[in-house]
């Protein structure tokens, strides 16, 4: 017995020596590949987008209040389409305090790249440490770039008409860095942001739509006058953008003033371009002189992911289950997920039923002055799609 | 009578290959379906490569489906064939012009001949790059009815077909001494295996293996295993396992249970594809799909000409059918694809309709009139 173990240990000890060698002349080289795709992959392994035979898998999130039953809808319009996309529903449960259910949407959104998404209900009191799941979820993603698009749509009856304005918002910094602090009792600090980096780059995202979208002026909102060097940072970053955009016209805007020459001559304003809080009011606003919460759709993007929502991002518990949500602004946002997919066709064709059914008044929902129901509404806009060689197309 | 003309027909084509083609009235009568009223307005296109063999049979029998279920497709029909000298740039240029337009197509194979005339790419493999065809799924589904060595099985195996040993770069660098090139890159190993787990994300499975052979090719495979590893941690909730080829061979015939889905190479896939197609009863009853991001190509899941059947009417249609209802699937025409799926499986499941290769005396023509009766018997509810 002794003996066995003895010359087992004496083979062990052999061996070592040229096996070992071989080994890590193999390890070597493998470990000089794999570290430089590790390297690579670290940079740069963004999964392809999931689209195989030309359908899409895109991420639902339907988050709470009216969410789940206006991506219901949404469903049933896709169908009706022909639209070659499947959802991947993923939903968040925005009572329990551990973050799994939000991780998981967010890697979710990095498999399918693209997601349709309702808001999900933060609770202000839950402890500190609790992160509104929105928040979270854009910052995770670096979606930076918040854009709506407030246009009067025709059959809506509002204050002013011929309102044609694009709101470019940073989604990612500002007020939103989610860093307070109680420094001495009875003294909170919470600390806004202003980055060189995201600041141009939000910039540079502003103009460049501008630029494709055939705009002529763009406005930076901002309140440097007060933060001269939070909000000057900003300022400055824009003017050094549009210096490089010479058929832009560009002009600043302090945001108090902008509030208001928004209520008493919105058609001067064409792209506007602002940090995070300044951008969620003004946001609010703009879907406010257009008609309202259920018409404006918004979108979220980084340079990879893109997430779609409904521009005032509200949960609209009061009229949950009710059968009386707008869901005009979550199927334009629909639609603009269609033409981030370049599934332009589609998207034309649910915009155009969307908007004719607008016109039809006994179609309208009770926000805006009407007294249909959703599925009323979600049924005339259905009907008024046109499907031909199994594709939705406009004619 | 219609038997007879049927075997005359195929008779001639084997007398005469090239002229019959051209000539051949199987399949040259484009389908005009009836728009469903106030729903849709014309039909979906598909293109309709019938390929080698018996594939010109098949598509015969998918046409005759679906104008009995009244399935609102128009196929555009292209032959392509390496055998009989039907095989040209034109004409693939023709076949991919019409893939541009229609992205979708049912296909048969097309029969790739062993002698070497200068050409290291056969057609089925231009075809497949020029569309980018990466990933080929085979869902491999024990029919009810239909007893086999295993039943109840239900896995899926996903197959990378571009590279690997398919690269088609062979060369003599010293007379007598041949070396073949087997490809691995990242970019389509990272491609495969999110393909893998997205499908099975999207049908609800719940475990990924993928098989390699990692323990020889260290760098190859080693690099297809790591590349499975890194996209598998996006997908928390799925299982991710690894397994060595020549187990999986092993396991598949002794327990093949324990799988679910399967990503792999492109040369164990074309060996475990046929492995499994075997276990639930051969080349004639596993449908196949191959997908690109744009493209769907819709084929038996084990692809053989199966050319000492052609015109002898004895063809299982099985295979191709159920490919077909994918492909409706894929369409969004669920109620079509359902309809036809269902009354395929029933005939196979009351069994008195079975073709030569699952045991019984039925020809192709008996088994699509028994389809086609078991259609009509659902509608009238």
């Amino acid at each position: 017995m002794a003996s066995r173990s003895i010359s087992a240990a004496y083979r062990l000890l052999l061996s070592p020596v040229p096996l070992r060698s071989g080994f890590r002349q193999t390890q070597q080289a493998l470990s000089a590949v794999w570290m430089q795709n590790r390297d690579y992959s670290i940079q740069t392994f963004i999964p392809p987008p999931a689209k195989y035979g030309g359908r899409h898998t895109v991420t639902m999130i339907p988050g709470d209040g009216i969410g789940p039953e206006l991506m219901l809808h949404v469903k049933e319009v896709f169908r009706h389409s022909c639209v070659p996309i499947d959802f991947e529903v993923v939903n968040v449960n925005s009572t329990s305090n551990d973050e799994d259910d939000i991780q998981n949407a967010i890697t979710a959104i990095r498999r399918n790249r693209v997601a349709l998404k309702g808001n999900i209900e933060t609770n202000h009191n839950m402890p500190p440490s609790h992160r509104s799941r929105n928040n979270l979820l854009r910052t995770s993603l670096d979606l930076y770039a918040n854009v709506i698009h407030c246009r009067s749509v025709p059959g809506v009856q509002t204050r002013h008409k011929d309102i044609d304005i694009m709101i470019v918002r940073e989604n990612t910094e500002g007020e939103y860095s989610s860093l307070e602090h109680e420094s001495v009792s009875g003294v909170v600090e919470s600390l806004k942001i202003i980055t060189r980096a995201n600041s141009l780059r939000i910039a540079e995202y502003a103009f460049k739509l501008a630029r494709e979208e055939g705009r002529k002026k763009i406005t930076a909102v901002h309140k440097a006058n007060i933060m001269k060097l939070g909000d000057g940072l900003f300022l400055a970053c824009c003017k050094e953008v549009a210096s490089g955009y010479p058929d832009i016209t560009f002009e600043s805007m302090i945001v108090d003033n902008t509030t208001m020459q928004l209520v008493s001559n919105p058609q001067q304003f064409d792209v506007m371009v602002m940090p995070n809080l300044y951008g969620n009011i003004v946001n609010n606003v703009c879907a406010g002189l257009v008609g309202g919460p259920g018409l404006v759709p918004g979108a979220n993007y980084g340079n990879v992911y893109a997430v779609f929502e409904t521009a005032t991002r509200n949960t609209g518990k009061s009229i949950a289950n009710k059968n009386i949500a707008n869901p005009t602004a979550m199927l334009l946002a629909s639609c603009m997920m269609l033409d981030h997919l370049k599934l332009h066709s589609y998207a034309a064709s649910i915009r155009k039923a969307i908007l004719g059914s607008m016109n039809e008044h006994r179609m309208h929902t009770a926000d805006i002055g009407g007294q249909g129901t959703t599925s009323e509404v979600v049924q005339s806009i259905c009907r008024q799609i046109i499907v031909k060689n199994g594709r939705a197309v406009t004619v | 009578m219609a038997a007879l003309r049927h075997f005359l027909r195929s008779t001639q084509s084997q007398l005469y290959p090239q002229i019959s083609l051209a000539r051949r009235p199987l399949c040259t009568s484009p389908l005009v379906q009836q728009a469903e009223p106030g729903k849709s307005d014309g039909a979906f296109h598909v293109t309709m490569i019938p390929g080698d063999g018996v594939g010109p049979e098949l598509m015969h029998s998918v046409r005759e489906v679906f104008k009995a279920a009244d399935v609102p497709v128009e196929f555009d029909e292209h032959h392509l064939s390496e055998v009989q000298n039907m095989a040209s740039k034109e004409k693939l240029d023709e076949v991919l012009a019409s893939m541009q337009a229609n992205k979708v197509a049912i296909k048969g194979k097309i029969h790739t001949p062993m002698e070497y005339k200068g050409e290291l790419a056969s057609y089925e493999m231009r075809l497949r790059r020029k569309l980018d065809l990466f990933a080929n799924v085979v869902h491999v589904n024990s029919l009810p009815g239909y007893k086999t060595r295993h039943n109840n099985l239900d896995l899926v195996i996903i197959r990378e077909q571009t590279e690997g040993e398919y690269s088609s770069l062979e060369h003599e660098s010293v007379s007598g001494v041949i070396e073949c090139l087997k490809i691995i890159t990242r970019e389509k190993s990272n491609r495969i295996a999110k393909f893998a787990f997205d499908y099975a994300t999207k049908k609800g499975r719940s475990k990924v293996t993928a098989v390699h052979k990692a323990n020889i090719m260290k760098l190859g495979d080693g690099l297809f295993l790591q590349c499975c590893k890194e996209v598998a941690q996006l997908y928390p909730k799925i299982q991710f396992d690894t397994m060595i080829i020549d187990n999986c061979c092993m396991q598949l015939v002794q327990n093949p249970y324990q799988f679910d889905v399967l990503v792999m190479p492109n040369l164990y896939g074309n060996i475990i594809d046929n492995l499994a197609a075997g276990l639930v009863g051969g080349a004639g009853v596993v449908p196949g799909e191959s997908y690109s991001a744009e493209y769907a190509v819709f084929e038996t899941g084990a692809r053989h000409p199966f050319a000492q059947a052609v015109g002898r009417n004895i063809a299982n249609p099985t295979a191709m059918l159920l490919s077909a209802t994918n492909m409706l699937r894929h369409l969004n025409l669920e109620y079509h694809s359902n309809l036809i799926s269902d009354a395929v499986k029933k005939v196979i499941k009351q069994g008195k309709v079975r073709t030569r290769d699952m045991g019984g005396y039925s020809t192709t023509t008996d088994f699509i009139k028994a389809v086609i009766d078991g259609l009509h018997y659902r509608h009238s509810y």
